[in-house]
């Protein structure tokens, strides 16, 4: 064990430009210089692989009700014997996360407790999936629901002799107050199943680590990965689209045209009409789905950006017109995980052996597809509704000449925006201008600055002393933070051009590298170029096709880059710690997903 | 005696002739049978073996003399053995015999395109050899690279002699096999032109995990890597996935390689480049493995296996199988495991044990 640790937070400076950004964020999110001690005997790591980006402030909230409803059913709701929640912080823009122990005297007090509650969920699991999913769309439907409609002229009619004694900005305030709440819910609701899922696999995972010593991650992955996913459905309607449009022989319309031309020429025929017809079908819920991942406010959805899954249509046509296969191999990939159970379940010693195997696996397989899939029903379908109604509301306050642009309403924390509202309906009810139109613009333009010098600086890796050994089964599971890697953060600066991480999805190549920091410069991708970023997110699906491999910092061998790489056949290395800063566009990068590690060639 | 079959060609064995090759060769029939890539030869039977005996009239003398020694006193087993080979290498061969092991060389030769200069392996193949409980390979001879007629002849009565070297006697009293029960076949097999040579186990040995393969590897002949010449380069397969899990390249230092002129193996240095580089490549170790695993599968048990990468043969279909046996030291052992806890309960102990000392994937 070296005795090198990562930087204290204290002596971590912001990037000039940056001063007063704590103001940005909620009291609680950062470090305060009275509780020093405390803080910096706490081990800190970056979140890099959910949130990436500096956070203007309104999107703080989506680290505080995540990683707040993870530590509840952790804390409160499972007991989880030796683990409490997962502390978080902000600093200098970025989010570090710090796993809570359980103090060791009162570990054996939580097991029966643990047993009993985690115990009912994984005996009822089917039935209370069901309700979870019926929970989650009525949450849905309730955001969808909400609409923010400028003031009016004067309170309505029927509202004065129905004596209803109220006035619109009552309900505006409200609304927004409900789509905050929702958001918290259905927060909780990500979490309900997740660690428990997790706990079943890991379960698995360390029995086969046990039983057949050195057996590659991804073999255990494999056995437990579900085949139909609704993760992949949308790319997979976006597959059919695209095998229809050449079926209808409407691969010219589709390529020479920018979407709104396209369907509008479409619109013109037959076999055009059907293909709309389908397209339209497809959409719901299916384009509720972002390119980015869900945490932040800047990120796109197919539904609200048309062009994007048009533009994957144009690509998959023009595939499928070189003869190419666009499809996942699913009876391949059913083929292979019988296969793979099968010879490991047959190298087992005895009939034990086996029974444990068959029953740990059983539940694996039973909980995994929750694990795969919450990720389509919250970070896309709930987040996509939310942030569009978010959007709506900023729109409104565009108009009211609050804001000069829809972004615009994302660099005010979410209690803020109560004030804002205040501020309009307080206006309009006084018969005055309201405060805002004139205040707001240099506090933004005061902000934007901020948050940009914040972004102008990476995040470091961690914080403080690593611990002897990671044991917390989250923080391994999740985020890929084990032991190893955390020391190979620390001696990053001395590995030269060999870089190492999780190995993700084997496979061994060549090729040029292309960072991308952004999903907005996923067009940058040239075919046959290796992927290097700092995160991927699953709904990048559609550039897989294109691409040789994968890099990432962050990531575990369940993060959502590697499972995709896998279903894609593609190698990854994950949870580099610093690949995307390392590598630069261009290099050539040899990399071996079997083994974990990438080397820079030239 | 007509009818009797003192030499069989690997592809012409049935499986009722197996009892008659001993265990190498039954092992190399039944390979062939299954078209694995084994180097093309015949078996000298055990018929032949035990014709020479009766015709010479050997048996007795020999099960006499074995009788009466007491193996504590080494002095007494080494003349004994000294004088029970010498007896086994100067009588003569019954002419039958003698023509047929002949024939089936000349035949050979032809297949193979090199008329008469054929370089051979000449092996013993006791029927005890391979008994899963009497596990001792290499008490008995290999000639390599032997060339005619007359040296494939001497070579095979040098594979019988090695029955009685003081070793293997003492090794069958100790383990009490039935001397009057003993019969040697002998394989005679085309030379593999070894780039490099290993042995490959369809399980790890370390902890008698049927989900690897592990090989080891070196330059040149097989010969080192079984004698513990050379300290081989080792690699850990996943059986299942067919991925290398780990491969320790070491420094080797010496290899076999045939002295064409002067018909014999030579031991040579390897320079320190080639040393140090990995005797196979991946490609190399993950055909071996789909071999081993498919030699397995025919076998339903662990196998361990004789491998050579030809040189003379292009990639893709150089690599050679020498030999199969049922791996014996795991296969008699019940492994110790301690009972898996399943459910809840097992959900607790992954949850309350850290994970992360099992994390580690080499």
């Amino acid at each position: 064990m070296s005795n090198k640790a990562f930087i204290s937070p204290y002596d971590h400076q912001a990037p000039e430009g940056a001063e007063g950004w704590k103001e940005l964020y909620p009291y609680y999110m950062t470090f305060h210089d009275n509780l020093k001690e405390n803080e910096e005997s706490k081990f800190f790591f970056c979140d890099s692989q959910h949130w990436p980006n500096v956070f203007k402030p309104f999107d703080a909230m989506t680290v505080e009700f995540a990683v707040k409803c993870l530590g509840q059913y952790n804390t409160r709701q499972w007991l989880i014997p030796p683990a409490n929640g997962i502390d978080f912080k902000i600093h200098n823009g970025y989010c570090y996360m710090s796993p809570v122990g359980v103090d060791p005297e009162k570990i054996a007090d939580r097991v029966p407790q643990f047993m009993e509650r985690a115990g009912h969920y994984f005996q009822n699991w089917d039935s209370l999936i069901e309700n979870w999913h019926k929970k989650v769309k009525d949450v849905i439907d309730e955001m969808e629901a909400v609409t923010f409609e400028p003031l009016p002229e004067v309170i309505d009619m029927e509202w004065v002799k129905n004596g209803i004694g109220l006035d619109p900005t009552y309900h505006m305030i409200q609304n927004y107050d409900k789509m905050i709440d929702l958001c918290y819910k259905v927060w909780m609701y990500h979490f309900e199943f997740l660690n428990l899922g997790y706990a079943a696999y890991l379960d698995f995972f360390g029995y086969c680590k046990e039983a057949f010593p050195g057996i590659p991650d991804l073999s255990v992955a494999k056995m437990v990965q579900g085949v139909e996913v609704d993760l992949f459905r949308p790319d997979e309607e976006l597959q059919k689209l695209s095998r229809l449009a050449v079926k209808l022989n409407l691969q010219d319309v589709i390529q020479n045209n920018e979407i709104e031309k396209a369907l509008r020429v479409m619109g013109g025929s037959a076999e055009g009409k059907e293909w709309i017809a389908a397209w339209e079908e497809a959409k719901y819920p299916w384009f509720n789905f972002t390119i980015g991942n869900g945490f932040y406010s800047t990120d796109k959805y197919w539904i609200d950006h048309l062009e994007i899954p048009f533009g994957y249509i144009q690509s998959y046509v023009e595939r499928i017109l070189k003869g190419e296969t666009i499809e996942r191999p699913t009876e391949k990939i059913a083929a292979e995980r019988e296969r793979i159970t099968g010879e490991y379940r047959d190298s087992l010693p005895d009939e034990d052996a086996q029974n444990a195997f068959d029953q740990k696996l059983g539940l694996a397989r039973v909980v995994f597809p929750y694990v795969e899939n919450h990720n389509f029903y919250i970070e896309h379908w709930s987040m996509c509704v939310f942030w569009r109604k978010m959007r709506e509301l900023s729109a409104l306050f565009v108009g009211q000449g609050f804001f000069e642009e829809v972004d615009d309403m994302f660099y005010f924390r979410r209690e803020e925006i109560q004030q804002l509202l205040f501020d309009y309906g307080r206006g309009w009810a006084m018969g005055v201008s309201a405060i805002g139109p004139d205040y707001l613009p240099t506090e933004i333009a005061r902000r934007k600055k901020i948050i940009d010098a914040l972004a102008s600086a990476q995040p470091e890796p961690a914080f403080n002393n690593p611990p002897e050994v990671v044991t917390e089964p989250f923080t391994i599971m999740l985020w890929g933070i084990t032991t190893e890697s955390v020391q190979g953060w620390l001696s990053s600066e001395d590995t030269g051009n060999n870089l190492k991480g999780m190995a993700a999805s084997p496979g061994k190549v060549e090729g040029r590298a292309r960072v991308i920091s952004s999903s907005d410069d996923l067009g940058q991708l040239v075919e046959g170029e290796i992927l290097v970023t700092r995160v991927t997110a699953p709904s990048w699906a559609p550039v897989f096709g294109k691409i040789k491999a994968t890099v990432t910092d962050i990531g575990g061998m369940m993060s959502h880059a590697a499972i995709v790489c896998r279903e894609y056949d593609l190698p990854a290395v994950t949870g580099t710690g610093n690949a995307s800063t390392k590598i630069k566009t261009g290099d050539m990068i040899k990399v071996d997903g079997g083994a974990g590690t990438v080397e820079i060639l030239a | 005696m007509s009818g009797m079959k003192y030499t069989l060609f690997f592809k012409e064995a049935t499986p009722e002739d197996y009892v008659l090759l001993g265990g190498k060769g039954a092992s190399l029939a039944s390979m062939s049978a299954a078209d694995f890539p084994v180097p093309m030869g015949f078996s000298v039977t055990t018929h032949a073996y035990a014709q020479f005996l009766k015709e010479g009239q050997l048996l007795e003398t020999i099960l006499d003399k074995v009788s009466r020694i007491d193996c504590s006193n080494t002095d007494e087993l080494a003349s004994n053995s000294e004088e029970i080979r010498e007896l086994i290498l100067s009588k003569p061969l019954p002419a039958e015999v003698e023509n047929e092991i002949k024939e089936s060389y000349r035949k050979l030769c032809e297949k193979a395109g090199i008329p008469n200069t054929l370089p051979v392996a000449v092996r013993s193949s006791a029927t005890a050899e391979d008994l899963p409980d009497a596990s001792f390979a290499g008490q008995q001879d290999t000639y390599l690279w032997v060339v005619g007629e007359a040296e494939v002849l001497r070579s095979v009565r040098k594979c019988w002699a090695s029955l009685f070297t003081a070793r293997a006697i003492n090794y069958r009293k100790n383990q009490d096999i039935d001397e009057t029960e003993l019969l040697m076949s002998v394989v005679v097999q085309k030379m593999v032109n070894a780039r490099t040579a290993g042995v490959s186990m369809t399980m790890n040995p370390i902890n008698g995990d049927r989900s690897k393969i592990v090989i080891d590897s070196s330059w040149g002949l097989g010969e080192a890597v079984v004698s513990g010449e050379v300290t081989p380069d080792n690699f850990l397969v996943d059986k299942i996935m067919l991925q290398i899990i780990s491969a320790n390249i070491q420094e080797k230092n010496i290899e076999h390689v045939p002295d064409m002129v002067n018909k014999c193996v030579v031991t040579r240095e390897i320079e320190s480049e080639r040393a140090k580089a990995p005797s196979l490549s991946d490609d190399e170790v993950i055909e071996i493995c789909k071999i081993s695993k498919i030699i397995e599968k025919h076998y339903k048990c662990p196998q361990d296996i004789e491998w050579a990468i030809d040189a003379d043969l292009p990639a893709g279909e150089n690599v050679t199988l020498l030999q199969s046996r049922p791996e014996t030291v795991w296969s008699q052992k019940t492994i110790e495991k301690k009972k898996a806890v399943t459910g809840m309960e097992g959900i607790l102990n992954t949850l309350m044990n850290p994970i992360g000392t099992k994390k580690s994937d080499s």
